[in-house]
């Protein structure tokens, strides 16, 4: 069964349902939506269940010929890290759907554009083929922009048009570099084809290296964003609805930092590993600062974002770290990212619903009125402070102890970001739920019912279990992260002594492997 | 019977599962019982596990049990599994002994409480976590239940979240104690860069077999930041500031938590590291030197609170501060057996204060009570017991482990540790029956509203409070010098260092025989002078303590003010980073600097594209003329242009 | 003797008569007539040429151009007649609504 395509393409399917509707029945919309949706979630099960944690070779792999005259090939296929974040994937989304029950304006449209959405963030994660991944990587954009650009808040078109330019940008080097790459590989080989599979086997010198993970590196540090590409988050954030900002936070960011996992790194190892100090100390920069600005912050939803950027940090510097733990915490804190700060977005979308109001300051004694949600919205903090025993731990201190392998400074500046973590979270959280209420219009807040329960139940069940048992996700990324190691780190000999040849460019490279770390 | 170690776990946890999810529904009996029980049954099966220990033979008293496997990522490994040894079966005796008397003392003390449920989840959830801190058989594992009694100290310190004094202590608590854990994940990871390993059993027998040299720089720095660690938990300088503010929480709470575990974890996690901290005499000088500074610091600030929690608070930071000083110098054992008795009249004291503050509807301040001698005679007559014990008069628990750690002091060490912690002794000694004069003794100055309502606590409190009085009394005897029980069970963990026997042996040699004897009676001797001190100027003269206090104005407000501490962190780091990551980071950076450029490049465009604007009419006259023009264009280019 | 010549002059003037048009007329439809005089001008030279180089193509063209010319017909007049609905005028100087 082509279970990829079926999952990519169901959404699609459930769009043309959904046209079919009269958009004066609402309820019945919405009800397609999430059906569509979770039948996704569900026919993605299998991929996690079915996934073979022994290899390292793609698996689910369906290739049909699209435009063979150019070497355009519909090529699909997952391995152990992008089997997380499909997942993730299609599990945030029907949690989005449900998050938009109070849409009413266009409500139509809103779907439809959800599920676009979806099929263009699974379709990137899933595509081997680089024309097709692109294709992909712009179709998520576009309903995106729609979301925030129609639902979101009073300056949702600026917000919009500043995040569709700043990815366009970004992305236009990409395509630069992809076209680049597909004329190098005929050069090479012989043969036409945007096939990420031969990329791999490209072996590019250094210079070509160096300015092609340029171009990538740059389309994807602003999808991250990494500071200091930071600023369309923020005002996106705000401007999105709620399940808007659910899934650009908990799937869309993920992308730049797939990004570099899957195509930067393995593609130019070289050039990588001299951008190692750049990206690990913008990662730095990032996280404190993102951790700084965030702290001060008055509004909720900019306050999650900045937190992002900190969040982020961590991820690109457990990727730079080059090694096992550094990686594979990476892809952990990606997931963890999703849950939790989609967790966060989810909790201010419920307040915002009730009060219709982001300020901190507008707030205060909410536990009183609302126990439930108050013990909710703290698990998701703690997770988001990364608390042992919940998820954002295992990512976070694998990330660490991988950078710390390999950069002990790095790592002592990184680690200080826990400290920052728990200062906006919990800062935060005191403002918003504890002491009396003062605002009269809090007095009568409602609690939780039992819709916004069941959004943020299946998210806290996994926050536990990724937290408790990170083992059932780890093991099945060995293989691929071990394989990437190796594309990525195996070349390192051959680069560096191409790079001391003929490249003006000389940043120390790191060598990176089980070696002692020398004091 | 050591296969039952996971109950031990399991018990509270499902205690606060329970309460947790459907406190709401029980009734208010069940919520209790369920919480003790739970508890109890969690101490029931320590105590089996303890006498399983016992009936193997010492050197094979370490029992690992394996639960699954927890993180493991390439070659880093970190197991769930629990570890008994001699040291962590006297911590969870500890933990969920005192543990349990201090629940059962909580049915009666939060009776009224609305947040009832909620309570007792936090508090068998805080058991749990410490009772997983010292069951842990890796410092990952350790970590979790590091930072879960954070947590737990966090909702119970800000139980009363109503309060923005109870939430921001909460806070405090909270992040202070991350600035040392920061210190400990550094030392997690470092240890595995050097070890390989982050299982207690391998490190240990690793570093023990002389594969790191004395003074090796990497085990220097794993201590020190293990140190770090422990200086945010166990309430040490620089990192002490949380503590008495955590007095905000709720009181069995303060005795749990902040008085006889919790804040104990630094201690035991260095006598867990003894191999590595013996191996670096620069930490151990450091921790010792924090930990005396400490005691005499917070014994000074202790001298003059008025708050009967605020001085219990800084005598707890006091005397952990000497449980650090005898870690420091090597004496483990007193360290560990100072934890021990100090964690009974510790509880007992903090209790006592709760049934104070019961009886007194409320009221914390000393200078509003005074007298209540006869009307809660039971509360006096304990807390009168946990006074001794703490000042340190024989044969009452404190002197025994107090006395030991200034042997330790004297004979591992040098003068200078000892003075500063015979000065500490005298100044416990003086504050702590200063605390009960004013509370008990003298003239009653407690407003009369409140004097109608003054009652002995229920039984449910009084019970825990005698059975801690006795302990108090008793507790010591298991560490009598000469035949001390607690050594010889300890030994195995300790191994060749932390021994009194072996130091005991070195005393004769050095300084004679009877040099334990003659520091006793000058131990003795100083707690007296305290004791008469404190009666001299409470009781006798009571108007003395004003006219010191005037006349050394300024020493007396520095003292009442804590040093002002807390005001210059405020200063210092909280305001500044507050203020730069506002107008420089945010203002500055973010929306000048970043978006402004930015922005700059797009009205840059849309300027340009006004100008090019002008072109588009509207008219297509006008624009079918400009594609004449360019026809006409390529036609004279296609012509001349060659 | 009608050369070539001759053709393609007649065509380009009628080109350039019917250019003109389209750029100094304000009347829609005088505008529109204008434009089929193009199309016409170099169908006229599709013709002569396909007859000079004895070649079948040419003619074909003419085809095309004649049901462009038709469809163009059809969907100008429209708009022609829906703007003047709306406008009541079909002076092209009040028609800008292609402005931004």
């Amino acid at each position: 069964m082509p279970i990829l395509s079926l999952i990519t393409f169901l959404p699609v399917i459930g769009v043309f349902f959904i046209l079919s509707m009269d958009s004066r029945r609402g309820e019945l919309i919405r009800i397609t939506t999430l059906l569509v949706s979770i039948v996704v979630f569900v026919l993605s099960l299998p991929l996690y269940f079915n996934f073979d944690p022994r290899g390292h070779e793609m698996q689910f792999v369906e290739k049909l010929p699209w435009i063979p005259s150019f070497g355009i090939h519909y090529h699909v296929g997952i391995d152990g890290i992008s089997l997380f974040l499909i997942l993730l994937t299609t599990f945030i989304t029907p949690i989005a759907i449900l998050a938009s029950w109070h849409i009413t304006k266009h409500l139509k449209e809103y779907m439809i554009a959800m599920l676009v959405l979806e099929t263009g963030m699974i379709g990137v994660f899933i595509s081997l083929d680089l024309f097709l991944f692109y294709v992909f990587w712009e179709l998520m954009l576009i309903p995106m922009y729609l979301l925030i650009g129609i639902w979101g808040g009073p300056r949702r078109i600026y917000a919009a048009i500043k995040f569709f330019i700043y990815t366009m940008s970004g992305s236009v080097f990409m395509l630069l570099a992809i076209i680049a790459l597909y004329f190098l590989n005929h050069r090479a080989t012989g043969e036409y084809t945007f096939n990420l599979l031969e990329f791999y086997r490209l072996e590019l010198s250094f210079a070509v290296q160096f300015w092609l993970f340029l171009a990538f590196a740059f389309a994807f540090a602003i999808k991250v964003p990494m500071f200091p590409f930071h600023t369309w988050l923020p005002d996106a954030h705000v401007e999105a609805p709620t399940a808007g900002s659910v899934i650009l936070a908990g799937v869309l960011l993920k992308m730049g930092t797939y990004g570099f996992v899957r195509f930067c790194l393995p593609l130019f190892p070289a050039a990588s590993h001299v951008f190692i100090p750049v990206v690990s100390w913008m990662a730095i920069v990032g996280i404190i600062y993102g951790a700084l600005v965030s702290m001060v912050q008055d509004d909720l939803k900019k306050l999650v974002a900045y937190s992002s950027v900190s969040h982020l940090g961590f991820v690109m510097l457990g990727i730079f770290a080059f090694n096992i733990q550094g990686i594979e915490g990476g892809i952990t804190q990606m997931i963890n990212h999703g849950l939790s700060t989609g967790a966060l977005f989810l909790v201010v979308g419920m307040l915002y619903e009730r009060r219709h109001t982001r300020m901190i300051a507008d707030f205060g004694g909410l536990t009183k009125r609302m126990p439930v949600f108050a013990t909710l919205f703290l698990i998701v903090t703690l997770s988001s402070i990364g608390l042992p025993g919940l998820n954002g731990f295992v990512g976070e201190f694998l990330i660490l102890l991988g950078a710390f392998k390999s950069r002990i400074l790095y790592a002592s500046i990184a680690t200080s970001g826990i400290i920052l973590a728990a200062v906006y979270m919990l800062w935060m959280f005191q403002r918003v739920m504890f002491h009396e209420i003062i605002h009269e219009e809090n007095k009568t807040l409602k609690d939780i019912n039992k819709r916004e329960f069941a959004i943020l139940l299946p998210l806290v069940l996994i926050i536990f279990w990724i937290g408790i048992y990170p083992n059932s996700f780890l093991r099945k990324m060995d293989a691929s992260v071990n394989h990437l190691l190796k594309q990525a780190g195996g070349e390192v000999q051959t680069a560096s002594h191409l790079q001391t040849q003929n490249v003006p460019v000389t940043p120390q490279i790191d060598i990176v492997s089980e070696t002692e770390t020398a004091w | 019977m050591l296969n039952l170690v996971s109950l031990i776990l399991l018990f509270p946890l499902i205690g606060s599962a329970i309460n947790g999810l459907a406190g709401k529904r029980l009734r208010k009996e069940t919520v209790g019982y369920l919480a003790c029980g739970a508890v109890g049954l969690s101490f029931f099966v320590s105590i089996l596990v303890f006498c399983g220990l016992l009936l193997l033979p010492p050197e094979e008293r370490l029992f690992e049990k394996r639960l699954f496997s927890w993180i493991e990522s390439g070659s880093f490994r970190s197991l769930a599994a629990l570890q008994v040894d001699p040291l962590s079966t006297l911590m969870i005796l500890t933990v969920s002994g005192v543990g349990f008397l201090i629940h059962i003392y909580s049915i009666g003390y939060m009776h009224h409480d609305k947040g009832y449920h909620r309570y007792f989840c936090y508090l068998n959830l805080f058991t749990f976590s410490m009772l997983l801190l010292v069951l842990s058989n890796n410092f990952l594992l350790m970590f979790i239940g590091w930072e879960a009694v954070g947590l737990c100290s966090y909702l119970l310190i800000g139980f009363w979240f109503e309060k923005k004094s109870a939430s921001d202590a909460a806070k405090k608590a909270f992040v202070v104690n991350r600035i040392g854990d920061f210190g400990f994940a550094l030392g997690i990871m470092l240890i595995f860069l050097n070890f390989h390993s982050i299982d207690f059993t391998e490190i240990f027998s690793a570093a023990s077999h002389g594969n790191f040299e004395t003074g090796n720089f990497a085990i220097t720095m794993i201590t020190l930041l293990l140190f770090m660690g422990a200086t945010g938990k166990s309430a040490q300088i620089p990192l002490y500031t949380w503590l008495p503010d955590a007095m905000e929480g709720p009181t069995p709470v303060s005795a749990l938590i902040h008085a006889a575990t919790m804040v104990t974890a630094g201690v035991y996690m260095i006598a867990r590291c003894n191999v590595l901290y013996t191996l670096s005499p620069f930490t151990m000088t450091v921790v010792a030197s924090i930990g005396a500074a400490t005691a005499l610091f917070a014994a000074s600030i202790g001298l003059v609170q008025n708050d009967i929690k605020r001085v219990l608070a800084y005598s707890t930071i006091s005397q952990l501060g000497y449980m650090f000083l005898a870690c420091g110098v090597g004496a483990f054992t007193a360290g560990v057996f100072h934890l021990m008795t100090h964690a009974f009249f510790k509880a007992l004291l903090f209790l006592g204060s709760g049934s104070v503050i019961h009886a007194l509807s409320g009221e914390q301040d000393m200078r509003k009570m005074g007298g209540l001698k006869s009307h809660i005679p039971t509360t006096y007559k304990t807390f009168l017991i946990g006074t001794i014990a703490i000042a340190g008069i024989p044969p009452f628990a404190g002197f025994f482990s107090k006395d030991e750690i200034l042997l330790e002091a004297l004979i591992r060490g040098n003068f200078i540790y000892w003075s500063i912690g015979a000065i500490a002794a005298l100044l416990t000694a003086f504050y702590m029956f200063r605390l009960l004069f004013i509370t008990f003794h003298g003239e009653s100055r407690v407003d009369h509203h409140v004097m109608e309502h003054i009652h002995e606590s229920p039984k449910n409190m009084t019970l825990p409070l005698t059975t801690l009085a006795g302990l108090s009394f008793a507790g010591g005897f298991v560490g009598i010098p000469g035949a001390s029980a607690i050594n010889h069970f300890l030994s195995p963990v300790f191994g060749g260092h932390g021994h009194a026997e072996i130091s005991g042996a070195e005393t004769a040699e050095h300084h004679g025989a009877g040099l334990p004897y003659l520091m006793m009676v000058i131990s003795t001797a100083i707690a007296i002078a305290g004791i008469f001190l404190a009666y001299q100027m409470y009781v006798k003269k009571p108007g003395l303590p004003k006219r010191l206090a005037e006349r050394f104005r300024f020493i007396h407000k520095l003292l009442l003010n804590k040093y002002y501490v807390d005001e210059i962190y405020d200063a210092v780091f909280v305001n500044q980073i507050k203020k730069i990551s506002t107008q420089i980071l945010w203002k500055g950076v973010d929306v000048r600097v970043i978006d402004g450029s930015v922005n700059g490049i797009a009205r840059l465009v849309g300027g340009i594209g006004n100008i090019f604007r002008l072109l588009q009419t509207g008219y297509i006259r006008n624009y079918a003329f400009y594609i004449v023009i360019g026809c006409i264009f390529i036609v004279v280019l296609a012509v001349f242009g060659r | 003797m009608i050369t070539i010549t001759h053709y393609l002059v007649l065509s380009a003037i009628l080109f350039t008569v019917g250019v003109t048009g389209v750029l100094i007329r304000r009347n829609a439809i005088i505008i529109f007539m204008c434009i089929e005089l193009m199309l016409n001008a170099v169908n006229l030279s599709f013709v002569a040429c396909a007859h000079y180089l004895n070649s079948m193509q040419g003619q074909l063209f003419v085809f095309f151009t004649m049901t462009v010319a038709a469809a163009e017909a059809a969907v100008g007049l429209a708009i022609i007649v829906a703007v003047f609905r709306n406008k009541e005028t079909v002076n092209i100087d009040d028609i800008n609504i292609m402005k931004w």
